[in-house]
């Protein structure tokens, strides 16, 4: 039993938990075992406290005995993208820059998963402050795909993805602000779950383009990504652009069995013909599936999806320019030894030129530039009002179906090194995902197969704040197949 | 938009408060102009009659209420400073 | 060829809040270093701000009572430069959407002597907006401190136009403000706590040309007397400059308070790109008529208007108004005394403006805690009034009132201090006195009015200081007769 607890699911874990058959220290301790077994290979952590959560699982097995549990998540690892404040451990965005950073605080998630009982398990992987599709740009190492390690796994959430995938821990936390988490869940096969955007507070989220970023689960299953999701969501006073709407029971909207007739968009500027069709094959097939239970599909145009990229990465590289300006190598981040010149100034200089990997500068440098004296209207202005096109056309497309479907990213994981040289290939992959940022929009992604032995996943976007219907649509499919139950042999 | 430009890499790396090399230098500006031609596409788009989007959600008025609800310690405060004085950062003299 | 020159002040004022205009955390001055800081204070990963409602009051209050417009809507925008003192590198400020638009402040300059009020203007603003404090930077030879406290405390940033033409004006201007701000409870306005600050810009051309000159940014004002000494001493220098055949340059000069000069700081370098954009963390404010009603509502008579109505109302000479107005609490304690007995206001005027601020200096005891209230300034009035006891007595009633909290009578009895001798007593002392200093009397019938006194005071020491100066002076007058 204690060498099989790495493979059940949070659910799964809670359940036997509940039952007494098993211990929270025993499920931490297999979990740490799991890691200590593969991670010299997968390389999802930055750091993990294997004592700290020790205590921890101490601690939630004393208060089941006392019939003081918390929560679902009670005794229940969570790994946390190293982009979350908590309070004692490193928060290091995996950057230099923040390489002794140790937080003060716990964010408002971080609250929450505490509220309930949940085991803080490690700092997982990303690119660094979140910059990336592929944890290549991470200032401390690259995350393998536990499903080829010399391929990426996805980012910028890649340690939190491959660490669900390689069974390193139950469940884990990352980010989105272009696809952050439901581009490396697609690639390691798992589910990951953008919310729509004010669902969860950003408070204690490093944050990369606040109009933009949010935090959401990684799990095996859509059972667990819900369970994670009503944890760590409602309106917090700590966030203003935190919303005020009621939060449903996510996990039980998921499993819900009433029959309902759904109509689903199929965007044509995402599967026109420049797709790869071999690289889809899975999800057209999962389509195939959607509609041999009756399910609708009819084909809606969002005809400004090719203006995404360019509108996601001029605002977002313009908010990030202006939120990374606190690392500084003043106060509290690292700072340079030596510096040239009598001119202090320069330790500004000086100490984010070796802080920030290159992609950071790249685009810092870019963000600085579009907000820039006479350049304000001609980008920054510009592009909010494609973002207003953009959510225009997802707003007219939501009048006619429930929820849409697209591929999450145009091909399965590449090859490590593959854009090295160019970044803005890489941008363009972001294609699929980009949107539903720019809109505010929740959307899923859930793996329906493989192409080559690599994961490919599926992705389905919703209305504002109907993370409830994008999870249930999830659940029909994945009660029908068997890929949450597929492992990457390690 | 403007349709032909260079980004003035030092410039706006001063302004970045970032340092780079001469390599740097040549190969950013080089990637960066070839991000600046592909957003240059966003041209093809007549905006006249269109608001930006501020924030996803028209929402307004958003506050709370005037009481303090405390600080943090100073030990906890001044924890990840490099260095400090008297409880306070010292920061090398930024000429005003 | 004669100048004049042209001023404009930045003024920024601290709102009084309990908490910070962005955070939780207390506001406050003179805590120990670093200890009113938390995430947002302190620009750390993660942090956000939220506004607080009290700080939009409060501006909303100082616009109404400047007189500007307050727009349906306005945002928050992020001014993006480097400086250790800032923590996020960047300020939350409002950029072309301020809340507060237009506004006048109404100044009053130095009359020709102390008893005469001078002459009333209007200074015009350009606007008000609302953004936060930085921290302090505290300088030494090598390295510089930073202390967090005063970072993120909500300030106001009052614009004028370039409407003021001497230090003189600023003085007034920056003293308007601050007996307004006070009246209002939005500030206590302490240049010395850094609750106000100000810089002024400075040009000066011929008399009669309408283009500005080129102007100097003038900073390090840390006092009201060196904001004008130090523009005086600034425009001196500019027109000794261009009377030279120089012209300015435009650049940012200091105050030098010790040396009683300016100096410059910096040339003028290119402006700061300050890459402002509307703040993706924080959600514009909707301000409706309600909200500007119930602030309206709030504000309180302000300083130039009672100073106007106590010298219509009760006729208050200027040398009463010009100590009771820059007192809101004094002014309304004199009121509640006056306007019972409107006819005995400027006596209760002068027994505030002399005799309680007196005591209150003295004892260092403040208004609110001290024992004289209103009625006690009434019973004294009244006891005068009737005759009971001379104007000279009462100065002593009253120090004894404040010390023993007893209204007039009850010192008055219990000191013994009416006079116990009827008119018939007093015409048989004015008769003796008149006996025993012929010589007064001579020079009185000769035509010296003056010698009157000395009759009169024997009569008073007859009384043993008891008997009304008037009532024997008129006495006397009919026996010389």
């Amino acid at each position: 039993m204690g060498e099989e607890l790495q493979f059940k699911t949070a659910g799964e874990l809670s359940d036997l938990l509940k039952g007494g058959s098993v211990s929270s220290v025993e499920i931490v301790q297999a979990f740490i075992d799991r890691v200590e077994s593969v991670d010299d290979r997968v390389r999802a952590f930055n750091s993990y406290d294997a004592e700290d959560a020790l205590a921890q699982a101490r601690a939630s097995d004393e208060r089941r005995a006392k019939a003081e549990r918390l929560g679902e998540l009670d005794g229940i690892p969570v790994g946390l993208k190293d982009n979350l404040a908590v309070k004692g451990q490193p928060l290091t965005c995996s950057s230099k820059i923040l390489e002794s950073f140790v937080s003060p605080y716990d964010g408002t998630c971080i609250q929450k998963l505490k509220a309930n009982g949940a085991i803080l398990w490690g700092r997982l992987n990303m690119d660094e402050f979140a910059m990336g599709s592929s944890t290549e740009n991470s200032g401390t190492h690259t995350t393998s795909n536990p499903w080829d390690l010399d391929r990426i796994p996805g980012g910028s959430s890649g340690g939190s993805a491959a660490a669900v995938a390689a069974c390193e821990t139950p469940v884990a936390l990352g980010s989105d602000t272009g696809g952050s988490i439901r581009q490396p869940a697609s690639h390691c096969g798992v589910v990951g779950l953008k919310p729509t955007y004010g669902r969860v507070s950003r408070y204690g989220l490093a944050a990369f383009a606040s109009s933009l970023d949010q935090i959401g689960p990684i799990a095996r299953n859509i059972d667990d990504a819900a369970l994670l999701l009503n944890a760590i969501s409602g309106y917090d006073p700590h966030d203003s652009t935190s919303y005020k709407i009621d939060v449903p029971d996510f996990r039980k909207a998921a499993a819900d069995d009433s029959d309902r007739k759904w109509t689903i968009g199929l965007p044509k500027e995402y599967l026109e013909e420049n797709s790869d069709a071999a690289a889809i094959k899975p999800v057209l097939d999962a389509i195939e599936f959607y509609k041999s239970q009756g399910i609708e599909f009819k084909e809606i145009s969002l005809p400004h999806t090719e203006y995404a990229v360019a509108t996601y990465y001029i605002i977002a590289t313009a908010e990030a320019s202006s939120n990374l300006a606190r690392y500084d190598g003043i106060r509290y981040t690292s700072r340079a030894e030596s510096f040239d010149g009598k001119d202090s100034i320069d330790i500004y200089h000086q100490s984010r030129a070796l802080g920030f990997g290159e992609e950071v500068k790249r685009r810092v440098i870019l963000g600085t530039y579009v907000l820039s004296s006479g350049y304000y209207d001609a980008y920054y202005l510009k592009a909010q009002k494609c973002r207003t096109l953009i959510r225009s056309d997802f707003e007219r497309a939501f009048e006619s179906v429930d929820a849409i479907m697209t591929p999450t990213s145009p091909t399965p994981a590449t090859l490590k090194g593959a854009h090295a040289e160019d970044p803005l290939a890489m941008y363009l992959s972001d294609i699929y995902t980009i949107s539903a940022n720019l809109a505010g929009i929740p959307g899923l992604s859930l793996p329906c197969g493989y192409v080559d032995g690599l994961p490919v996943g599926l992705q389905v976007l919703g209305k504002p704040f109907k993370e409830d219907e994008i999870l249930k649509l999830g659940w029909i499919f994945e009660s029908a197949h068997a890929y949450k139950d597929h492992h990457p042999s390690l | 938009m403007p349709e032909e430009q260079s980004i003035d890499i030092q410039k706006v790396a001063n302004l970045a408060r970032i340092a780079l090399t001469d390599e740097e230098k040549s190969k950013l500006s080089g990637q960066l102009d070839s991000i600046l031609g592909y957003i240059n596409k966003l041209n093809e788009l007549d905006t006249s009659n269109v608001d930006p989007t501020a924030h996803p959600h028209s929402v307004f008025n958003v506050w709370r209420e005037d009481k303090a609800e405390g600080e943090l310690p100073i030990e906890e405060a001044l924890k990840n400073v490099p260095e400090q004085r008297q409880n306070m950062i010292v920061v090398p003299k930024v000429v005003e | 060829m004669e100048y004049e020159a042209v001023i404009g002040l930045e003024v920024h004022v601290q709102i009084k809040t309990e908490s910070k205009i962005f955070s939780g955390c207390r506001a406050g001055y003179g805590y120990e270093p670093n200890e009113l800081v938390d995430p947002v204070v302190l620009g750390l990963p993660g942090a956000l701000p939220v506004m607080n409602k009290a700080a939009l009051d409060g501006i909303i209050k100082a616009g109404l009572a400047f007189k500007c417009t307050v727009p349906d809507w306005c945002k928050w925008d992020r001014k993006n430069y480097f400086y250790p003192d800032s923590p996020n590198n960047y300020q939350i400020t409002q950029y072309d959407q301020p809340i507060c638009q237009g506004g006048e402040v109404e100044i009053e300059l130095s009359g020709d002597s102390r008893a005469e009020m001078g002459e009333h203007k209007s200074i015009k603003l350009t606007r008000i907006h609302l953004e936060n404090d930085v921290g302090k930077l505290n300088h030494f030879a090598d390295d510089s401190l930073v202390d967090y406290n005063r970072a993120f405390t909500p300030l106001m940033e009052i614009v004028s136009e370039p409407d003021m033409h001497s230090g003189e004006e600023a003085f007034a201007f920056l003293t308007s403000i601050r007996q307004t701000m006070i009246y209002c409870g939005v500030s206590d306005c302490d240049m010395e706590k850094g609750q106000m600050r100000a810089d002024a810009n400075i040009s000066v051309r011929p008399i009669g040309e309408t283009t500005l000159g080129a102007k100097i940014e003038l900073k390090n004002l840390n006092s009201i007397t060196g904001v004008k000494n130090g523009i005086e001493y600034e425009i001196k220098r500019q027109i000794r400059e261009l009377k030279k055949g120089n012209s300015i340059t435009q650049a940012t000069w200091r105050w030098n308070a010790d040396l009683g000069r300016t100096e410059l700081m910096r040339e003028k370098e290119d402006a700061h790109d300050y890459r402002y954009f509307p703040d993706p963390d924080l959600l514009p404010v909707r301000i409706d008529d309600e909200w500007r009603k119930r602030i309206q509502a709030e504000i309180p008579e302000l300083p130039f208007e009672k100073q106007r109505r106590f010298m219509e109302e009760y006729d208050l000479p200027y040398t009463i108004t010009s100590v009771l107005i820059p007192d809101r609490a004094l002014s309304e304690f004199f009121e509640e005394a006056a306007k019972k007995e409107p006819a005995s206001a400027k006596a209760i005027g002068n027994y505030v403006t002399n005799d309680l601020l007196r005591e209150l200096a003295e004892s260092g005891r403040t208004l609110a805690d001290c024992k004289i209230t209103p009625s006690h300034l009434l019973s004294l009035v009244e006891a005068v009034d009737k005759g009971t006891i001379t104007k000279q007595i009462a100065k002593d009633v009253f120090v004894e009132m404040f010390q023993m909290g007893e209204l007039a009578g009850e010192i008055i009895e219990r000191k013994g201090l009416k006079p116990d001798f009827d008119d018939d007593q007093v015409k048989a002392w004015c008769r003796e006195a008149i006996d025993e200093n012929p010589k007064p009397v001579e020079d009185f019938r000769s035509g010296n009015d003056k010698a009157l006194n000395a009759l009169l005071g024997q009569v008073m020491k007859k009384s043993r200081g008891k008997a009304n100066p008037q009532s024997v002076n008129q006495v006397l007058r009919e026996l010389l007769n």
